[in-house]
């Protein structure tokens, strides 16, 4: 049985916006930035408690992070918000370094990361931020899968000084954690013996699917939420590997350089064993509903239970 | 109006200004490379405001109250870094580890190094902008700490350079003062033959800045340009500083290939030797 029932899905967008109201409260000098996207990404929230901590710069990405940077190097927490093919796109090098080279305590709250923001198109659908914003030194990483982990990482993030980056999805995804968040641990959803499956963000409810079904025929699945990408729960992961052998990585997001590239390198490097990466081919999206999407490009429950088979397969599990 | 500027005054900071020169070419042979051009095209501006404009205090770099300083031209760092040691902000003998393998002066201004410095800056273009961002923090807070942001020339060609400047007149910053180091030249050439910024002054007044043009090289006009922003309470100053690139050094003035390579042994003699022999003039 999945340890958490998949309930109504909800929106990570407004976790963080109310999560946000929540941290103004606490922290009197918290300033917020966003560049005129404060409804869609809920910012608007802060916006209209604290008008005076609230700074809406429109469109100028870049200079918004470089302003933030400025803010925190004289002792302030500073959230900025956009789009994440704006904020890891557009501003990458005022974050490289008026953020990260500078060590400002910024935290970059991403929305609308990869391919679920749907109509908009492949223009906006960024499936490199992961990679990008991993590579930076000093940069945490987190790509919550569910509101309660928003709401918990918009907390976390802000205990721990430094750079952050937190990747939302546009769309609302069912709750399938409950909440108990910490940076650099991975949550084990499911325990399991064949394969283990880490997933982040839209793809972990479906991880969470797929294992049931394939227990229905007598195999076993791990689930790791691994919504700490940077730093990441290395321990698990190569218990992970050693306890079953096989890792099947699953993520909207290009599969060159994301949380596959990431657990492929670390257990190869550790612990060896067969490691498949369900995501993003090396192209970009198109129009049309998010979630025929994610079967469009490779990320249909289908599909991840055939690459689940094809690990089984090369463990000798199956024939 | 122009204020009555003490002669003693005046000459002092030029003093100061041709040892900044000095350090400068120093520094970069030392290193075997750098950017003296640029550093030396500065080294009036940041001259005045180390030794005069900013209220700062080498025994408190972290004064909550101290005026902000950033490099926005981080490139200029061999100047940056022999005003504030001549100003006792670091020792004058680390001077000469400039660009060095585990050095505090790296080849860009690196605050994580050296406490001194405000912003990390090099990638142009952003400087300006954490220089608005610490405006606007003086603000909230009601601080009377004010901003000085050095811009490059080759810099105003940067998007993200207007997009600063935009905010810092939006927000009508006038605890902010941008100064324009209009040397002219950038690493391949004139700026006007490569991508022109002219007409400055009209962008600056256009992006709603109390803009002072004047010549980058006299003090008196650098410090009646400061006095003059003080007095402007209704939003940001900018000062275009007209200066010449490799000022101070003969075969380096208005020379675009002295932005980012080193003098030679026999150059840097000479160009020390030029540098001494001003001294005790008015320059």
């Amino acid at each position: 049985m999945s340890a958490f029932a998949v309930g109504k899905p909800e929106s990570l967008r407004d976790a963080y916006g109310k999560a946000l109201v929540a941290l103004g409260e606490k922290d009197p000098e918290l300033v917020v930035f966003d560049a005129d996207l404060s409804g869609s990404t809920r910012t608007i929230l802060f916006g209209q408690k604290f008008p005076d901590r609230f700074f809406n710069v429109g469109v100028m990405e870049p200079t918004m992070m470089t302003m933030a940077a400025g803010l925190a190097l004289q002792g302030r927490t500073v959230y900025a918000s956009t789009f994440a093919v704006f904020a890891a796109g557009q501003a990458y090098n005022a974050v490289r370094q008026s953020i990260c080279y500078n060590q400002a305590n910024v935290k970059i709250v991403a929305t609308h990361g990869g391919l679920l923001v749907g109509a908009d198109g492949g223009t906006h659908q960024i499936v490199e931020d992961i990679g990008l914003m991993r590579g930076l030194p000093g940069m945490t990483v987190i790509v919550p899968a569910d509101a309660p982990t928003t709401r918990a990482a918009t907390f976390a993030v802000a205990d721990r000084y430094g750079p952050a980056y937190v990747r939302l999805t546009r769309e609302n995804l069912p709750p399938v954690t409950d909440g108990s968040f910490a940076i650099g641990k991975a949550a084990e959803l499911r325990s399991g013996s064949d394969l283990t499956m880490v997933a982040v963000g839209s793809l972990v409810a479906r991880a969470l699917e797929v294992a049931e079904d394939l227990q229905k025929v007598g195999v076993s699945t791990r689930v790791l939420d691994f919504a700490s990408v940077k730093p990441f729960d290395a321990p698990a992961l190569l218990r992970a590997a050693r306890d079953t052998g096989a890792i099947l990585v699953l993520e909207e997001h290009s599969v060159l350089t994301g949380v596959g590239a990431l657990v492929a390198s670390t257990t190869s490097e550790n612990s060896p064993v067969p490691v498949r990466r369900v995501g993003v081919p090396d192209l970009f999206g198109e129009s049309g509903e998010p979630w025929a999407l994610l079967d469009r490009y490779g990320m249909s429950k289908e599909r991840i239970t055939e690459e689940a088979w094809e690990l089984l397969k090369a463990r000798g599990k199956v024939q | 109006m122009a204020e009555e500027v003490p002669a003693e005054l005046v000459r002092s900071l030029e003093g100061t200004a041709r040892e900044v020169r000095k350090e400068v070419i120093r520094m970069t042979f030392a290193a075997q490379s750098g950017h003296p051009g640029g550093s030396l095209s500065v080294a009036d501006i940041l001259t005045t405001l180390v030794f005069h404009e900013l209220r700062i205090d080498p025994a408190r770099v972290d004064w909550p109250d101290r005026d902000r300083l950033v490099l926005s031209k981080g490139h200029a760092s061999p100047a940056m870094y022999a005003t504030l040691a001549l100003r006792g902000f670091l020792p004058r003998e680390e001077l000469s580890t400039f660009r060095q393998l585990g050095s505090r002066l790296q080849g860009h201004v690196d605050r994580t190094k050296l406490p001194c410095i405000e912003a990390s800056t090099g990638c142009l273009g952003q400087g300006i902008g954490m220089a608005v961002g610490m405006a606007l923090d003086a603000r909230l807070r009601k601080a009377s700490y004010r901003t000085y942001a050095v811009i490059g020339d080759g810099e105003c060609q940067a998007g993200p350079t207007w997009e600063a400047l935009m905010a810092g007149g939006h927000y009508r910053l006038s605890n902010l003062v941008v100064i324009l180091d209009r040397n002219g030249l950038e690493t391949d050439g004139s700026t006007e033959a490569i991508m022109g910024i002219e007409p400055i002054v009209e962008k600056f007044r256009a992006f709603r800045y109390h803009t002072i043009d004047i010549d980058g090289h006299s003090i008196p006009a650098l410090l009646d340009a400061f006095a003059e922003a003080r007095r402007t309470t209704d939003g940001p100053t900018a000062i275009v500083a007209r200066t010449v690139k490799g000022k101070g050094v003969s075969f380096m003035e208005g020379k675009h290939q002295y932005h980012g390579k080193a003098p030679n042994s026999a150059e840097a003699e000479q160009a020390l030797a030029e540098l001494s022999r001003g001294e005790g003039a008015p320059s």
